[in-house]
């Protein structure tokens, strides 16, 4: 399983270069926000947290497709199907972490940068990092079942899209609360980002297991 | 896995299909003529009941609303009935329920979603809020798209089952938030007044043409569903003889 990490890590960040396109996006997404509303700091300020966020689920989505399609074009999907029950729910949840690792991960990372851009507060920028840590595996775990749906089609990426986003909105709107309740002070913290940590952990249960059934009902 | 052996698969388990056939062709008629009946009976429920003091006429909207609503999230729970069914059983005839139901179910919540707008633009002011009930069944309607979406994609119905299903499974967690979200957070949405542990609390004369409303729309529902079943079925048929056409055609101009 760790050598399936790795593996994947490594195809991520060193051929076609996932990670950087995800990242590369999610810039695009929030530069563009400027441009359409107007430089307007103040506003811009005050809608920065939800403006990350909604890059944040767009960049976490542009991959999703790629999660199995690559696997099965060499062949190594049906190795993975293959196995026992528990071991393809393993191999889903531990190909999922990878996908957060390569594309989620660096997300967090660049929120920094564009709460800068968003003329957001220190504090709004470290919410917004906080929630994004904590809400972005959500993203890929349940994503992986959209991935794992639409493993077999030709032209799946835009239908994956379509299909996890309805289910990624419990995690936009939560995300964004906490994001918001940091700042604004009688709002508490804590009960959102509890709740947004409770989806993230049920889908990290549910997404691997519903995917290993995708995988298992498109195979044969 | 060849394309005869599934077209075998598929010949030997139409015995069951067949069954069907027959069976919802003999109870079809009885209950398209309930439907229609029961539907005349409760518009005109509908439009003899007392206005609204606060309302006005506009209550009248909530007797095609409610029942409607009622009806998107039963379609949905049919759907992932007939999901379960796919998965543990692969029953055949269950993907055709699945697959059959999901027009309907969209069809039942956009009519609740538009007669829900409807009515709130002269009560609340407004066609449209973003608040959590409206925005859950929101939800519901994008998915009843994506997987409609999904079966589009797939042209081999056999394949789109499991995934389809294991989607339906994957999206009925939405079911309970529709149902719970008006107790759950403060919307502008009214909570429950029928179906709750105390009695309903809206009065008789706008309960029971309200209740016909519903059954008359369960009825529509299963005469729609069987209907869009039956057809489903003669559809995956006409597709399979043709593959069998084509094979012995193939084979026959092959040496």
């Amino acid at each position: 399983m760790m050598a399936l990490l790795k593996r994947d890590l490594a195809i991520a960040t060193r051929s076609g270069g996932a990670a950087m396109l995800g990242v590369l996006f999610f810039l695009a997404v929030v530069a563009v926000i400027p441009f359409g509303i107007g430089p307007d700091l103040n506003l811009l300020s005050r809608i920065g947290p939800a403006i990350l966020w909604i890059g944040a689920l767009l960049a976490s989505l542009l991959g999703l497709d790629r999660l199995f399609q690559a696997d099965r074009e060499d062949g190594s999907l049906d190795m993975l199907v293959m196995q026992d029950w528990f071991g393809l729910v393993a191999t889903v949840f531990v190909k999922s972490l990878a996908h957060w690792l390569a594309t989620g991960l660096p997300l967090v990372l660049a929120a920094p940068l564009l709460g800068l851009l968003m003329n957001m507060t220190a504090l709004s920028t470290g919410a917004v990092m906080l929630t994004l840590l904590a809400g972005t595996p959500a993203i890929s775990f349940i994503g992986a079942v959209g991935a794992a749906i639409a493993v077999a089609l030709p032209r799946g990426g835009l239908l994956v899209s379509i299909l996890v986003l309805p289910l990624a909105i419990p995690i936009l709107i939560f995300g964004v609360s906490a994001s918001y309740a940091a700042v604004t002070d009688p709002d508490p913290f804590l009960p959102p980002f509890m709740i947004l940590s409770a989806i993230t952990l049920f889908f990290a249960a549910l997404g691997p297991v519903a995917a290993a059934a995708a995988l298992k009902g498109a195979s044969d | 896995m060849s394309d005869t052996t599934a077209s075998q698969g598929w010949f030997t388990s139409l015995a069951n299909p067949t069954r069907f056939l027959a069976l919802s062709g003999r109870v079809l008629p009885y209950l398209a003529a309930a439907a229609v009946i029961t539907s005349v009976i409760g518009l005109y429920m509908s439009f003899t009941a007392p206005e609204d003091y606060q309302q006005g006429i506009t209550v009248r909207i909530m007797f095609i609303h409610v029942p409607a609503a009622w009806l998107a999230m039963m379609c949905y729970s049919v759907m992932a009935v007939a999901s379960i069914g796919t998965l543990v059983w692969r029953h055949p005839l269950a993907d055709v329920a699945a697959k059959s139901a999901l027009p309907i179910g969209a069809a039942f919540t956009f009519l609740s979603l538009l007669t829900g707008s409807l009515w709130g633009r002269p009560m609340w002011g407004t066609w449209w809020v973003w608040d959590a009930r409206l925005t859950s069944v929101f939800v519901l309607l994008l998915m009843y798209l994506g997987l409609m979406a999904l079966h589009k994609a797939m042209d081999d119905p056999a394949r789109a089952a499991r995934p389809a299903a294991v989607l339906t499974l994957v999206g009925f967690i939405n079911i309970p938030i529709i149902k719970f979200s008006v107790d759950w957070w403060n919307t502008l949405h009214q909570p429950a007044s029928v179906i709750r542990l105390d009695g309903p609390t809206i009065h008789a004369s706008m309960l029971y043409p309200l209740l016909v409303m519903a059954i008359a729309y369960t009825l529509i529902f299963f005469t729609l569903h069987f209907m869009a079943m039956r057809n489903e079925i003669w559809r995956r048929r006409v597709a399979a003889m043709r593959r069998q056409a084509a094979q012995s055609i193939g084979g026959e101009t092959r040496p």
